[in-house]
């Protein structure tokens, strides 16, 4: 079974049609710590504020997906469910995450550094990063991403980006580098959104389907 | 590297894909939810389907149109028309929209844009403002609402920095003046609107060729661009379009 945890944050419309579509088996939509302790699989996925997942610990989620992932549950958070797996974020500071990962998401910067003629120049970087965007692959190894050309593009739509760390399996570049997908074991994330990335998309979101 | 996105954008009309030009004579363009699809197959970044007549009729959006369009869509999917309260915003994403554009409501009550924001997240609030301006300056261009049949008395660029404000997540400028020409986006409003704010710059209006899309990129500083007829009547796809800008040094997501 896989459970899709619904925290109220944003819209689980399409991550749920494309498991369908996936015809994965099993999928419940859930806020119940017994189902999600149940589960084979978890996925997390959330658009919106990071204060949002305040919710998962109120509700007992937290610990479930904690024995879940120890148990050897399959872990998948999206965008912010991503970030989530990190100690926490300078989006809503007073707010833990899961701490899987060690670091902390922060805000892009409002300016990048740009060479225009020879010269180092300050460029104003758009805040969020919205659109489609390359995945540089760095960990070949990686589940999640087998049988994905390193360059492919997916959707992104954030303000907020997790460090890159060992653990990242893939690096996307916006004002610096930061982690895009990240693996350890059984426990997986990314910060872009499957559901919408086209068929490259539906691969990444196949492959963790099918582990 | 980031992308310029191509947005397809399908103008409804109950239940039907139609192009107007400067937003009056219709031609009919076939059945939404196929051409959803087809857009997707073809390259498109995204897909836009906007109910025309949704405001000014006083109709809801078509929730089974979008049903239908988004069943097997893989892209992102904005939907607008007729979206009023954050109820209707949320009847449409239940529906399978990713984000909603609103317009004449988000005037009317721009608190709205904060509420659909905390639901949703700002990104799936988009801020469509159709502007007109004749031969005037951009500072003097005007903000229009109900199908571009009302002028509001609002600027452009102030209403955009405002939306902002009001937790919008990308605006989509569509310029009247330009609209259905087919003779090049209004690169100079567009720059000023880009240059104003933070956000995403959707420009709109006036497609033609790949030449406008790259102008609108470069000296429209535009983030994504929207075209409507310039794909329903086989000018050319997505795919190709990209091509053609790629070749010319624009970044834009290949192979799709």
């Amino acid at each position: 079974m896989i459970a899709v945890i619904d925290y109220r944050a944003g819209n689980l419309t399409s991550v749920v049609k494309a498991l369908r579509h996936l015809e994965a088996r099993d999928v419940v939509v859930t806020q119940s710590p017994d189902v999600v302790r149940g589960a084979d699989k978890v996925v997390l996925p959330g658009v919106g504020h990071f204060q949002a997942t305040q919710l998962l610990a109120d509700l007992g989620l937290t610990e479930a997906v904690r024995e879940s992932i120890a148990k050897g549950s399959w872990f998948l958070g999206i965008c912010v469910g991503l970030q989530w797996l990190f100690e926490g974020s300078t989006e809503a500071p007073g707010t833990r995450g899961l701490g899987a990962f060690t670091g902390i998401c922060e805000h892009f910067p409002s300016n990048e550094i740009k060479q225009i003629d020879g010269r180092d120049i300050a460029v104003e970087l758009k805040s969020p990063h919205v659109g489609w965007n390359s995945l540089d692959i760095i960990r070949p190894d990686s589940r999640l991403l087998r049988g994905i050309t390193a360059g492919s593009f997916v959707y992104f739509t954030h303000s907020w980006r997790a460090p890159a760390v060992p653990a990242t399996a893939s690096v996307t570049n916006y004002g610096g580098d930061f982690t895009s997908t990240i693996e350890r074991e059984n426990v997986m994330g990314m910060q872009f959104h499957p559901e919408k990335s086209a068929d490259v998309g539906l691969q990444v979101f196949k492959n963790f389907v099918d582990l | 590297m980031l992308t310029k996105r191509i947005i397809a954008c399908l103008d409804v009309r109950g239940g039907r894909v139609v192009k107007g030009v400067q937003f009056v004579d219709i031609i009919d363009a076939g059945d939404p939810a196929e051409l959803a699809h087809r857009h997707a197959a073809e390259g498109a970044d995204e897909v836009v389907l906007l109910d025309i007549t949704a405001t000014h009729e006083g109709r809801g959006t078509l929730l089974e149109t979008v049903r239908r369009a988004a069943a097997k869509l893989f892209v992102p999917f904005t939907v607008g028309g007729g979206v009023r309260t954050a109820d209707d915003a949320t009847a449409v994403f239940d529906a399978g929209a990713d984000k909603i554009s609103i317009n004449s409501a988000a005037i009317a009550r721009p608190q709205l844009i904060g509420e659909i924001g905390t639901s949703f997240g700002a990104q799936a609030v988009i801020v469509a403002i159709d502007a007109r301006r004749g031969t005037n300056g951009v500072e003097d261009a005007e903000v229009y609402v109900s199908g571009g049949r009302k002028p509001t008395g609002l600027r452009v660029v102030e209403w955009a920095r405002e939306a902002e404000a009001r937790g919008a997540g990308e605006i989509l400028l569509t310029s009247m003046d330009t609209d259905g020409m087919r003779d090049g986006f209004d690169c100079e409003l567009t720059a000023a609107v880009s240059e104003a704010v933070q956000i995403p710059v959707i420009a709109s209006g006036g497609a033609g060729s790949a030449e406008h899309f790259a102008e609108v990129f470069g000296r429209g500083k535009a983030d994504a661009a929207l075209a409507a007829s310039i794909f329903h009547f086989g000018v050319t796809s997505s795919r190709e379009l990209k091509a053609q800008l790629a070749s010319v040094g624009v970044s834009v997501r290949l192979p799709c």
